[in-house]
């Protein structure tokens, strides 16, 4: 955790000491957590690890076992106040739960429960169908929707509500990749526009970096670290959230030395220095993080300088996986494994092959060094490519 | 051969003459189980919704007695409303045995689990995730119900047929409460029941006639209603 958030909330959401049990599980456990007006907060965690249930939670559609919720300082409680408090709120799931009525009807719903006039109605429904681009398919059976479509009226379903606070369950989950992509573009701007309160849960990490003020790391229960995305994903706080995260490489190894804050580790091959201010005494074992990002590929010198700030350990490709567009996962082996991105034109130009030997720099400051967590029996080396 | 022939033929007289007799108790069959059918829908919709959506201690006794109830046989119906209804019973003092109210209570009582039933199993094969992003719409308690069984449109439809077709169509409670009166509380299955043990099969047969097509109009009418519903 990336210190202690205290729910000092008197305009957004607080969550003070939550947990959920549910069939006899803890499925989550929150000590605190706050959501400050006018974010965007994405929770990210993988299947499983109560993301959803803390959504629910929060958009007070689910009651916590123990532990309170409050909105503007006031605590959610149970009764005639709930529906008030809902109303302030809107709901995306990840299904578009559309009812089998027209897409105009369908966008109105909310506002026609919350007894709103016909005239404002029509003209948010119309506003935000337009802004969604489905204008065109008013008059349309919501069950006739595509995937891509049904969500759009689901998200203008949502902003017609002008929520103080917008809650999304993997909004974009279960859409091909044009269509997702495209959506996402739109909902951002919307979002950036109409600067409404955000909660968003999500597996996908690349959402996280494109809508997040800030990022909530939920594993098994737990919020593990909550920050600014870059923060997260460049100084995961520990190897669990590194490995979730997957935006970089995980070495394990001994410090070897240390001097002057540049900490060297031995692994099992070459070795690799580090800038950190962690405490760590010689011998002590070490767990080392490098963002794919910072790691450069070249192909092997004769004989290679190598500043005492700059790591070059050389090794095989032994896989290649595309990432976005024009860019490139390249794995090493260099007795631990190591990955990098680049673009497909160095690639080329580089004239890279598997099982090729190459250099890979980074910077000592680029390498990140994570508190060990004691693993007994754990191996030295761990393979870096957990799942997908 | 001939018998079925002759009823066919006196059948089509009695409805191109229109007689007044037969007239009467068509319309006496259609108002009976009418009613009784509304009546079920008022009391059987609300209960059937209120399983399917609520939990509580005791839902699955109350779920199994409606289900028992949509195959509760109608004699036995008739036999219990009868002992309520007379002289001596509970509720004697109304002297209600042997009038088309009797009927109505009856078949109410058959009805009522049907469109209970109906109802219940209309409401459960909706998404459980819809009445979560309902709630999340802002709807209140009886603006969710009465969402889900808009939703619900076309299988509701089904419990309306099914209760009007179970009413109209039986004949164990209605002779029982109503006593098969002529004039009074003759309809169209006590008298074919009547006719044909009387030996008159042709007016057995035309008076089947008549009650099937009764039911076929019905239900033709509202089949037309629910599928103009379906896309709405």
């Amino acid at each position: 955790m990336n210190g202690a958030i205290l729910p000092d909330s008197a305009h957004g959401l607080g969550v003070n000491g939550l947990s959920v049990v549910l069939g006899g599980h803890k499925v989550l456990k929150i000590p605190s957590l706050e959501v400050r007006p006018g974010e965007v907060l994405v929770i990210i965690g993988p299947n499983g690890s109560g993301k959803t249930t803390l959504l629910l939670s929060l958009a007070s559609l689910l009651k916590p076992t123990t532990g309170t919720i409050q909105y503007q300082g006031a605590p959610y409680r149970e009764g005639g106040s709930t529906l008030q408090l809902r109303r302030k709120f809107a709901v995306v799931f990840q299904e578009p739960l559309l009812l089998n009525t027209s897409v105009w009807d369908n966008v109105a719903l909310g506002l026609r429960l919350r007894g709103i006039g016909r005239d404002e109605t029509g003209a948010r429904v119309r506003k935000w169908l337009g802004r969604f681009g489905i204008a065109s398919l008013a008059k349309r059976q919501a069950r006739s929707l595509s995937g891509g479509e049904a969500k759009r009226a689901s998200l203008a379903r949502a902003f017609a509500l002008q929520p103080e606070v917008l809650f999304l369950d993997e909004p974009f989950t279960a859409l091909d990749s044009p269509t997702r992509q495209t959506l996402i573009e739109d909902f951002e701007s919307v979002l950036r526009e109409t600067k409404v309160t955000t909660v968003m849960v999500t597996h996908d990490r690349t959402e996280a970096l494109v809508l997040a003020d800030r990022v909530a790391v939920l594993l098994h229960g737990c919020i593990r670290q909550i920050g600014a995305p870059e923060e997260v994903f460049a100084h995961p706080a520990d190897e669990d959230i590194a490995g979730f995260v997957e935006a970089g490489s995980i070495v394990h190894g001994v410090v070897s030395s240390r001097s002057n804050g540049l900490v060297s580790i031995r692994t099992v091959a070459q070795d690799l220095r580090a800038v950190s201010t962690l405490a760590l005494p010689e011998g002590t074992e070490a767990t080392a993080y490098v963002r794919y990002e910072d790691v450069a590929i070249s192909l092997p010198l004769p004989q290679s300088m190598t500043a005492s700030t700059c790591n070059q350990p050389r090794g095989k490709i032994v896989k290649t996986s595309p990432v976005t567009g024009s860019l490139l996962k390249v794995t090493l082996d260099c007795g631990f494994t190591l990955a990098a991105i680049i673009t497909k034109r160095s690639w080329q130009e580089l004239g890279l092959e598997l099982g090729k030997e190459v250099v890979a720099t980074f910077k000592a400051s680029s390498v990140h060094l994570l508190p060990t967590q004691s693993k007994p029996g754990a191996p030295l080396l761990l393979p870096t490519e957990p799942g997908r | 051969m001939g018998v079925l022939a002759d009823g066919l033929v006196q059948a089509f007289q009695l409805l191109i003459h229109g007689d007044p007799k037969v007239i009467q108790i068509a319309l006496l069959s259609l108002f009976v189980s009418g009613i009784a059918t509304l009546l079920s829908l008022c009391v059987g919709i609300p209960v059937g919704s209120a399983l399917g959506l609520a939990r509580f201690p005791g839902r699955q006794i109350l779920v199994s007695l409606v289900n028992t109830g949509m195959g509760a046989p109608p004699v036995v119906v008739g036999l219990v409303v009868t002992i309520f209804l007379w002289r001596s019973g509970p509720l004697g003092m109304l002297h209600l045995l042997y009038s088309p109210t009797a009927m109505i209570v009856a078949q109410f009582v058959i009805a009522f689990p049907v469109v209970a039933g109906f109802t219940l199993a209309a409401v459960q094969q909706l998404d459980p995730k819809l009445r979560l992003q309902i709630q999340a719409l802002g709807a209140s308690r009886v603006q969710m119900v009465w969402l889900l069984l808009k939703e619900a449109r076309l299988p509701l439809f089904a419990a309306v047929m099914a209760g009007f077709g179970a009413v109209i169509s039986e004949v164990g409670a209605s002779m029982m409460v109503g006593g098969n009166i002529s004039g009074q509380t003759r309809v169209l299955t006590t008298s074919i029941v009547a006719e044909a043990g009387r030996g008159d099969f042709a007016l057995a047969i035309a008076l089947s006639v008549i009650l099937l097509t009764l039911v076929y109009l019905v239900n033709l009418v509202l089949t037309m209603v629910q599928q103009r519903s379906k896309s709405r």
